[in-house]
C-alpha cells in the first residue's frame, strides 16, 4: 500500500514485514476526531489520575505532577517538589464537613511522599525520611488512612502520621495493594499475595498483622485487582489468572491463559514453538464486575466471571505489549500499547462459525489460522458457545512513543500519556465544534454584535 | 503673487459632489470615478513635466536667503530631473496662507508665540507641468524673527487630478508629518528656552552681585550713573527672564489649546510627555522667579530710572541672550551689548529645530507617504476601494487576505492614529541618554542644580560652584554659538522683533512689575506666579483665536472643496480615525510587552532545549501562539514591528531542536536556514523563471534559494502575486490540482514530498495561496523540512515541503509519513502523484480548471482571490447564522439543528458533502479566531481536527 511513498526497495520490505494490525483510515465508529497535544513534561509520563470530572493529574519520570483542565486543555498547575521520578500517585478524598475535598498523594524514587492540594498547588504535607521508595499507594477511605507499599508496608493517617509499619521478608517488596473486606488488605509481593489485617485498638491506634500468605502463583505477580465485593483477581508473569474469594482467600478459578490458547490451537503452537514468557505475561487487569479484561503480552483476553471462561480474545491486538486497558461497557473496550497506539475494540457475536478474522489481523499467525478455519476453531466455538470476537473499531495514532496509560472522561474525551513526554486529549470533534459555536454566540451576545 | 490661472479651481469637478441618491447604487466610497475626458487616451502621457515620478519637497522660507529647497523624498537627484527646485520652492512658499502673525498683538506685554494652524493649498504650475499639494507649517526658533520659521512640505506630481482626488489623504498624511515635526519642535524649543533661562538667571545673579557691591561702595541714597546703568542692565535681564518664562508657559499651553484643524491629531503619548516636561520646566522656573521676586524689593525703587533706558535695554537684552550662552568665557559686560547681524548668524537646520527622533520619524513618514502614493490614480483608487471593503470584514480577513498590518507597512500610517515616533523604540533605546522624555529630572539640569539661587544668602557660593561646573553646560549650548564671534560687532541690525516689541513690552513689564510691587513680599513661592496664571488663559486664548481664525479662513477655503469631492472617503477616514484613536496607544505598549514575552520565551526554550531529546517538543507554544495572536489583533502594526523582527530568533531553538534531535544527511544549513535575508532574491529569481519555466521541471542544483514563504518575513502582496503564477502552472499541469486544493481548503495538511528542494519550495509557495489563515508570516506553512515530523508539526503546519531522502533518516521520515497518513495528504512532486481522500465536488472547479484560459499569474491570483473571498463570505454567513448552530426552540433537539445545518449547506449553498467540509473548516477557523482573545490563546493547546476517511492515489 505504501510502496509508492517509499524510495528504496529495502525500506519497502521492512515496512511490509511488520505485522501491522490495520483498520485503515475509514473508522466510522471512531468519534475522536479532534485532538489537543498537551506539553509540559520533560520525561516519560507514566501516570494519569482523574481528580474530578474535568481535571486530571499527570506524573512521570521528570518528577513533575501537572494538573490539567480536560475541557480546555489548559495546564492548571505544576506541582514541583520531587527530585526523581514519580513511582505512584493516587487521589485522596477527605470529607471535611459536607464538601469532599480531593488531594493528591505522590510517591517518588527520592524516597519522599507528598500530599498536594490540586486547587492551589500547595504541597500540604511531605515525608522525606523514608527508608525505601514507595512503589504503590492505597487509600482506605473508610478508615481515613492510607497505606504505602515498598520494602515495608506503612499505614498513615490523613495527617501524614505513621500509624504502624511492617517490614517485609521478600526482596521485591510490595508491588500492588488492594483493599479487601473486614479491614483487610492484600499485597502482592513477588509470587505471593499476603493478606494483612488492620485492627483499631481501643485507644484508636492502628496495628497491622499478617494473617495469610497465598503462594499459588508460579511467577511474579504483575496485576492485582478488586473485582467486586466478594472477589479479587491476580495475574502473573506466566499468564496465570487466579480469581480469589475476598473473604476466605480461597481460589475460585484458575485460568492459565496461554494454556487455554494452546489447547485451542495446538498445531499453531507446535509450529511456532513455545511462546516467550513476555508474550504471555499479564500486564494489566481491569474489570467491571462482570468481565475481567486481561492484557496478556500484546493480546487481549476477556474473561467472564459468570461462566469462568474466556469469552473473547485477540491474541495479537497490538504490535507490542499492551500496557493499559479499560472496559468502556459490556461490549466495548480500549487498550493502549508500547506501539504508540490506542485501540478501541468491540466484542461481537460471531454470526457464522466459519467467519474468520480478517487474515491480516493475526500477522504471522495468520498462515496457520486461515488454513485451519474449518478445524479446531469451529470445534472450540461449539465447545464454548459464548465465545465472541474482538473487532477493532478504531485506533488513535498520535503518540510517537509507548502509550503508558489513559483516562476516559466520558463524552468530554480521553486523555493519554506517553513515553514521548506528551499527553494527548482526544475529543469528539462534533461536540467540540458545537461547544465552540455556543461560545461564539455567547461572546457575540456579550459584545452586542460583531 | 499667485498667478490666478495657476491656482487650481477646486470647484471644477462639481459633478462628483452632487450625486443622485440612488438606493441601489454602491456606497460612494466603493464607486469608481469615470475618467473625465472620454475622448482622451488615459494612458497617454499627459504632462510634460520635467520629472518622472512624484516626489515630496520640503522647503523653507529662510529669513536670510528667502525660499530654498531643503530636501526631496525620495532623496535622489534623478527624481526631479531638470525640474528647478529653487524656482518651485519660491512658488510654493509664496502661497503661504498661514496667518503668521509676528510679534505680539497690541495689549499684551510679552512677545507672543503665534499658534498657527497649518495651511493646505493645491498649486499648479502650468508651465512646468507640475502640480503640488502644499502644506505650510511654522516651527519655533528662539533665534528667528518673531520666533517663527516658516516651512512647507509639498507633494509634487504631474497629475493634477491625482492631487485633487487624493487631497484628503494627502492632507491627512502631511498633517501627521507636520504634527510630528511640530511636536518635536516644541520640545526642542522648550529645551532651548530652558537653556536660555538658565543663562539669564546666571547673568542676573552676577549682575546683582556687582550692583550690590557698587551700591555699598557708593554713598547712601546717592546713585552714581554707573550704578543706575547697572540697575538698568539688571532690570533688563529680569525682564528678559519674565519674557522667556512666559514663552515657556505659552509653549507648554500649546497642546491644550483647542484645535480647529480636523487633521491635527497628535499622539496622546507624545503630547502628555511634552506636556509634563513643559510643566516641569515651568514649575522649576516659577520657583526661580520667586526667589528673584524676593530680592526685587530693593530694586523696585530704581525702576523709574531703569525704565528710562529701556529702549536701549531691549536690544541689550537680545544681545545678552546670545552672549550669555557663551558661558565659559562669559563675563558680565558693562558696555552696551551688540546684537548679531542676522545674516551672519547660522540658522538652525530643520533637524536641529526638531528633536532628532521626531525629525527622523517625520522623514520616515513622508517616505511612506511617497511610497503609498506611487502609481496612477486608478491604481490608487482601486486599492483604496479594496482596503475599504476589507476593513468591513475584519472577522474573516485572516483567512485569505493579506494581513492588514502588512498592508499598513506598505501603505503608511493612514490607518493608525498617528504617531510616527515609535514609542516602543523610545522606551528601549532612549533610556540611556534620558532626554526630557522619560527622566523626571533631566541630567543636564542636575548638573546645574546649584545654579538655582533658592537661598539668596548662599547665592555667591552657588555662583562660584556653577562657574566650576561650566564645562559640562557648555556642551549643551546651542549650535548658533558657532557664529558668536561675529555677533560682538553687530549692534544696530537687530531685527524688527525688538523694535516692534519695545512699546508693548514696556507696558507689560510695567504692569507686571506694578502688580508685584503692590503685593507684600511673599515667601511662598507658589503664590506669586498665580495672578499670571489666572489671567493668562483668557488673554491667550483670545489672542490665539484671532490668529487661528485668520489662518483658517483661508485654510478652510482650501479644505472645503476637496471635502465635497471625496466626502464619503473623508467620513470614512474620520470615523476610522476615531476608532483607531484608542487602541493606538495600547498597541504601542502591547507591542513592547509582547517583545518581552517573546524574549522570555526564547530564554525558556533555550534552557529547556538542552534537556530535551524529543525534537520540537518544547518549542511549540511560542511561535504559533504568539504570532497568531499578533495576527488576530486586527490593528495594524507599526512599520517596524519588533515582534516580527524577533521572530527569526525565536525560531532558532526549534531549528536547533531538529538539528539535535535527528541526524540528517542534509547539511545543517538546510534546517537552520532562515529565509529572511533571501526574500528579495527569491522574488527576483521567481520572476526570472516565471517566463521560462512552464513545465515546472526546474534545473536541479541551483534551486537552493529560499521560498518567499516562510518564517521571518511578512508575506507581501507582491510575493502572493508571484505565487499566483506558480499556482496557475500547478493547476494547468496537474489534473489532480482540484483535489490538492480541496485538501488545503478543508484543513487537511498537505505534504509536498520531493527530492529537489527548489521544486518543492516553488510548489509550496504556489500552494500557500490556498492555505486558509496562513498567518501573518506564513506560520502555517513550512516550505522545506528535512527531518521526520511529529503530530505537533502537523498541527502547526498545514502545508509542508518535505525532503525525500534515501537513507536511514529517510526511512524514519517515511515511517512518520505512513504513521500519520490518516491526517495528511501527500503530493509527490517527483512521481507526480497525490494521495488524499477522494473529492468530487464542484466548488473549486473554476479555480482548479487545468484547461483554464487564464495565462497570467496575476490574473489568476485575482481570480483565486475572488473565489476565496466568496468562500470566506459564505463561511462567515454560516458561522454567524444563529439557527444553524443552536436550537430555535426549547423542544428542538440537536438533530433538528443538524438537519437544518445540512440543508443550509446543501440546498441553500448548493454544496456537496466534500464541499461542505471546506466551509466547515473555514467556519471553524473563524470561530476559533473570534474566540481566541477570550480563551487566552497561549494557555490552552490548539485543537487539531481531522476525520477518518480513506485516501486514494491520484496519478497524472
Amino acid at each position: 500500500m505504501l510502496r509508492w511513498i517509499l524510495g528504496g526497495r529495502e525500506a519497502q520490505s521492512a515496512v511490509e514485514k511488520s505485522p501491522v494490525l490495520c483498520i485503515g483510515e475509514e473508522q466510522p465508529k471512531n468519534c475522536f476526531t479532534e485532538l489537543q497535544v498537551l506539553k509540559g513534561h520533560f520525561d516519560i509520563v507514566r501516570f494519569l489520575v482523574q481528580i474530578d470530572d474535568f481535571r486530571c493529574a499527570s506524573a512521570g519520570d521528570d518528577g513533575l505532577v501537572l494538573v490539567w483542565n480536560v475541557e480546555t486543555g489548559e495546564k492548571l498547575l505544576e506541582l514541583r517538589g520531587h527530585s526523581q521520578q514519580i513511582t505512584a500517585i493516587t487521589t485522596f478524598t477527605c470529607t471535611n464537613g459536607d464538601t469532599p475535598h480531593t488531594s493528591l498523594i505522590t510517591a517518588s524514587s527520592d524516597r519522599t511522599l507528598s500530599l498536594w492540594d490540586p486547587d492551589t498547588g500547595n504541597r500540604v504535607q511531605t515525608i522525606s525520611d523514608l527508608q525505601s521508595s514507595v512503589k504503590c499507594l492505597l487509600v482506605l477511605e473508610r478508615l481515613c488512612v492510607w497505606v504505602s507499599g515498598g520494602a515495608e508496608l506503612c499505614v498513615w493517617n490523613k495527617d501524614f502520621q505513621l500509624q504502624c509499619q511492617r517490614q517485609n521478608h521478600s526482596d521485591t517488596g510490595v508491588t500492588a495493594l488492594i483493599e479487601l473486606p473486614k479491614n483487610c488488605i492484600a499485597a502482592a509481593m513477588d509470587k505471593e499475595i499476603v493478606i494483612y489485617r488492620l485492627t483499631v485498638s481501643t485507644d484508636s491506634s492502628l496495628s497491622v498483622a499478617e494473617i495469610r500468605c497465598l503462594s499459588d502463583h508460579q511467577d511474579y505477580i504483575r496485576a492485582l485487582i478488586n473485582v467486586n465485593d466478594g472477589l479479587f483477581a491476580s495475574g502473573s508473569h506466566v499468564g496465570e489468572l487466579i480469581l480469589w474469594d475476598a473473604t476466605d482467600w480461597k481460589i475460585l478459578a484458575y485460568e492459565h491463559i496461554l494454556w487455554e490458547e494452546s489447547q485451542a490451537d495446538t498445531q499453531a503452537e507446535i509450529r511456532l514453538g513455545a511462546p516467550k514468557p513476555s508474550e504471555m505475561s499479564i500486564q494489566h487487569l481491569t474489570t467491571n464486575g462482570k468481565l475481567i479484561l486481561a492484557a496478556v503480552g500484546s493480546g487481549l483476553y476477556v474473561y467472564s466471571i459468570l461462566t469462568k471462561t474466556v469469552v473473547a480474545y485477540r491474541k495479537i491486538a497490538h504490535d507490542s505489549n499492551v500496557l493499559h486497558t479499560m472496559l468502556l461497557s459490556d461490549s466495548e473496550l480500549m487498550s493502549c500499547s508500547e506501539d504508540g497506539s490506542v485501540r478501541m475494540w468491540e466484542m461481537q457475536d460471531l454470526p457464522l462459525p466459519a467467519e474468520p478474522a480478517s487474515p491480516g489481523f493475526f500477522g504471522m499467525w495468520s498462515f496457520g489460522r486461515t488454513n485451519k478455519q474449518t478445524g479446531p476453531p469451529s470445534k472450540k466455538i461449539m465447545e464454548i458457545p459464548s465465545i465472541r470476537t474482538l473487532e477493532l473499531t478504531g485506533d488513535l495514532i498520535g503518540h510517537s512513543g509507548a502509550v503508558q496509560m489513559f483516562v476516559s472522561f466520558g463524552e468530554k474525551g480521553l486523555a493519554t500519556c506517553s513515553t514521548d513526554h506528551l499527553l494527548i486529549l482526544w475529543k469528539n470533534g462534533e461536540r467540540q465544534s458545537h461547544l465552540r459555536s455556543l461560545a461564539l454566540f455567547q461572546k457575540l451576545e456579550e459584545n452586542g454584535g460583531l | 503673487m499667485i498667478g490666478s490661472p495657476d491656482l487650481v479651481a477646486f470647484t471644477k469637478e462639481d459633478e462628483y459632489g452632487e450625486t443622485n441618491p440612488d438606493p441601489w447604487a454602491l456606497p460612494e466610497e466603493f464607486s469608481v470615478p469615470l475618467y473625465p475626458l472620454a475622448d482622451s487616451n488615459p494612458w497617454a502621457k499627459t504632462s510634460y513635466a520635467k520629472f518622472t515620478k512624484d516626489f515630496i519637497l520640503i522647503s523653507e522660507f529662510s529669513e536670510q536667503v528667502g525660499p530654498q529647497p531643503l530636501l526631496t523624498i525620495p532623496d535622489d537627484p534623478k527624481v526631479c530631473g531638470t525640474f528647478d527646485l529653487n524656482y518651485f520652492s519660491l512658488r510654493i512658499m509664496s502661497v503661504d496662507y498661514q496667518a503668521s502673525f509676528v510679534g505680539h498683538p497690541p495689549g499684551s506685554g510679552y512677545p507672543r508665540l503665534s499658534f498657527v494652524e497649518d495651511s493646505r493649498v493645491v498649486l499648479g504650475d502650468s508651465k512646468e507641468g507640475a502640480f503640488a499639494y502644499v502644506h505650510h507649517l511654522t516651527l519655533y526658533d528662539l533665534e528667528a524673527r518673531g520666533f517663527v520659521r516658516p516651512f512647507c512640505m509639498a507633494y509634487v506630481s504631474a497629475d493634477e487630478r491625482k492631487i485633487m482626488l487624493q487631497f484628503q489623504e494627502l492632507s491627512l498624511r502631511f498633517s501627521q508629518a507636520s504634527e510630528c515635526l511640530k511636536t518635536g519642535n516644541r520640545r526642542a524649543f522648550a529645551k532651548e528656552l530652558q537653556r536660555k533661562l538658565r543663562d539669564l538667571e546666571y547673568t542676573r545673579s552676577v549682575l546683582q552681585k556687582e550692583e550690590g557691591l557698587q551700591r555699598e561702595a557708593g554713598p547712601q541714597g546717592i546713585y552714581s550713573a554707573h550704578v543706575v546703568e547697572k540697575a538698568n542692565e539688571l532690570a533688563n535681564v529680569e525682564k528678559s527672564i519674565y519674557e522667556h518664562r512666559d514663552l515657556l508657559r505659552q509653549i507648554s499651553s500649546y497642546p491644550r489649546r483647542p484645535r480647529r484643524d480636523p487633521h491635527a491629531v497628535t499622539c496622546p503619548k507624545c503630547m502628555t510627555e511634552c506636556l509634563s516636561e513643559c510643566e516641569e520646566l515651568l514649575d522649576k522656573y516659577a520657583t526661580l522667579a520667586n526667589a528673584l521676586n524676593y530680592t526685587e524689593k530693593r530694586e523696585n525703587r530704581e525702576e523709574g530710572e531703569g525704565r528710562a533706558g529701556e529702549e536701549g535695554g531691549e536690544e541689550e537684552d537680545e544681545e545678552e541672550e546670545e552672549g550669555v550662552k557663551r558661558r565659559p568665557s562669559y563675563t558680565p559686560q558693562l558696555i552696551k551689548a551688540k546684537s548679531a547681524k542676522c545674516f551672519d548668524k547660522r540658522l538652525k537646520t530643520l533637524q536641529e529645530l526638531c528633536d532628532e527622533t521626531f525629525y527622523e520619524a517625520t522623514v520616515e513618514l513622508l517616505k511612506e507617504t511617497e511610497r503609498s502614493f506611487r502609481g496612477d490614480l486608478c491604481y490608487l483608487h482601486t486599492r483604496r476601494l479594496d482596503r475599504a471593503l476589507r476593513r468591513k470584514q475584519q472577522v474573516t480577513n485572516f483567512l485569505f487576505e493579506e494581513d492588514p498590518g502588512d498592508e499598513d507597512e506598505e501603505e503608511g500610517g493612514t490607518l493608525r492614529p498617528f504617531c510616527a515616533v515609535n514609542h516602543a523604540v523610545d522606551n528601549n533605546t532612549l533610556t540611556h541618554p534620558p532626554p526630557i522624555v522619560l527622566c523626571p529630572e533631566p541630567l543636564e539640569l542636575d548638573a546645574l542644580e546649584p545654579l538655582e539661587p533658592l537661598d539668596p544668602a548662599s547665592e555667591t557660593s552657588h555662583t562660584q560652584e556653577s562657574e566650576l561646573g561650566l564645562g559640562e553646560s557648555h556642551l549643551d549650548s546651542s549650535p548658533s554659538d558657532q557664529t558668536l564671534e561675529t555677533q560682538e560687532s553687530s549692534e544696530e541690525t537687530k531685527g524688527s522683533f525688538s523694535s516692534e516689541k519695545s512699546g508693548e513690552g514696556q507696558a507689560e513689564g510695567e504692569q507686571s512689575l506694578a502688580s508685584m510691587k503692590s503685593e507684600p513680599p511673599d515667601p511662598d513661592p507658589d503664590l506669586t506666579p498665580d495672578p499670571d496664571h489666572n489671567t493668562d488663559p483668557e488673554r491667550e486664548s483670545s489672542s490665539e483665536d484671532i490668529e487661528t481664525t485668520a489662518g483658517e479662513d483661508e485654510a478652510d477655503g482650501g479644505d472645503q472643496t476637496p471635502v465635497s469631492l471625496l466626502e464619503g472617503v473623508s467620513e470614512l477616514e474620520a470615523s476610522r480615525e476615531d476608532e483607531c484613536e484608542e487602541p493606538g496607544e495600547s498597541r504601542c505598549e502591547g507591542l513592547t510587552e509582547e517583545v518581552c514575552e517573546t524574549d522570555s520565551e526564547l530564554l525558556v526554550q533555550i534552557d529547556t532545549a538542552c534537556c530535551m531529546a524529543q525534537e520540537g517538543f518544547l518549542y511549540d507554544a511560542s511561535v504559533p501562539d504568539s504570532v497568531p495572536s499578533l495576527g488576530h489583533s486586527s490593528h495594524p502594526q507599526p512599520p517596524h514591528s519588533l515582534v516580527v523582527n524577533q521572530e527569526p530568533q525565536a525560531l532558532l531553538p526549534l531549528q536547533g531542536d531538529y538539528a539535535v534531535g535527528s541526524p540528517r544527511s542534509e547539511s545543517p544549513a538546510a534546517g537552520l536556514e532562515l529565509p529572511v535575508g533571501s526574500l528579495g532574491d527569491a522574488v527576483s529569481r521567481c520572476s526570472a523563471e516565471d517566463g521560462s519555466d512552464c513545465t515546472m521541471s526546474a534545473s536541479t542544483g541551483s534551486d537552493r534559494a529560499a521560498s518567499p514563504l516562510g518564517y521571518g518575513g511578512v508575506v507581501t502582496l507582491r510575493q502572493r502575486k508571484k505565487a499566483g503564477q506558480g499556482a496557475l502552472k500547478f493547476v494547468r499541469q496537474y489534473p489532480f490540482a482540484l483535489q490538492a486544493l480541496w485538501c488545503l481548503l478543508s484543513g487537511r495538511t498537505l505534504v509536498v514530498l520531493g527530492a529537489d528542494e527548489g521544486r518543492v519550495r516553488r510548489l509550496v509557495a504556489a500552494l500557500a495561496l490556498f492555505v486558509p489563515g496562513p498567518g501573518r508570516c506564513g506560520e502555517r506553512v513550512q516550505a522545506w523540512l528535512s527531518c521526520p515530523f511529529t503530530l505537533t508539526d502537523l498541527q502547526r503546519w498545514k502545508l509542508i515541503g518535505l525532503q525525500r531522502v534515501a537513507s536511514p533518516v529517510g526511512s524514519s521520515m517515511l515511517y512518520s509519513l505512513s504513521r500519520y497518513s490518516r491526517y495528511i495528504s501527500i503530493l509527490d512532486a517527483d512521481q507526480k502523484t497525490l494521495r488524499c481522500p477522494p473529492y468530487r465536488g464542484q466548488l473549486l472547479a473554476n479555480v482548479a480548471d487545468h484547461r483554464t484560459y487564464i495565462r497570467r499569474g496575476s490574473t489568476y491570483f485575482l481570480h483565486v482571490q475572488s473565489t476565496l473571498s466568496s468562500l470566506a463570505a459564505k463561511a462567515f454567513l454560516f458561522t454567524f447564522t444563529h439557527h444553524l448552530h443552536l436550537p430555535v426552540s426549547s423542544r428542538e433537539g440537536p438533530e433538528g439543528v443538524e438537519a437544518r445545518r445540512r440543508s443550509f449547506l446543501q440546498e441553500q449553498l448548493g454544496l456537496g458533502e466534500e464541499d461542505s467540509q471546506i466551509l466547515l473548516y473555514l467556519s471553524q477557523l473563524i470561530t476559533q479566531q473570534y474566540l481566541q482573545p477570550a480563551t487566552g490563546g497561549s494557555a490552552a493547546a490548539p485543537c487539531f481536527s481531522f476525520n477518518y476517511t480513506t485516501s486514494v492515489l491520484y496519478k497524472i
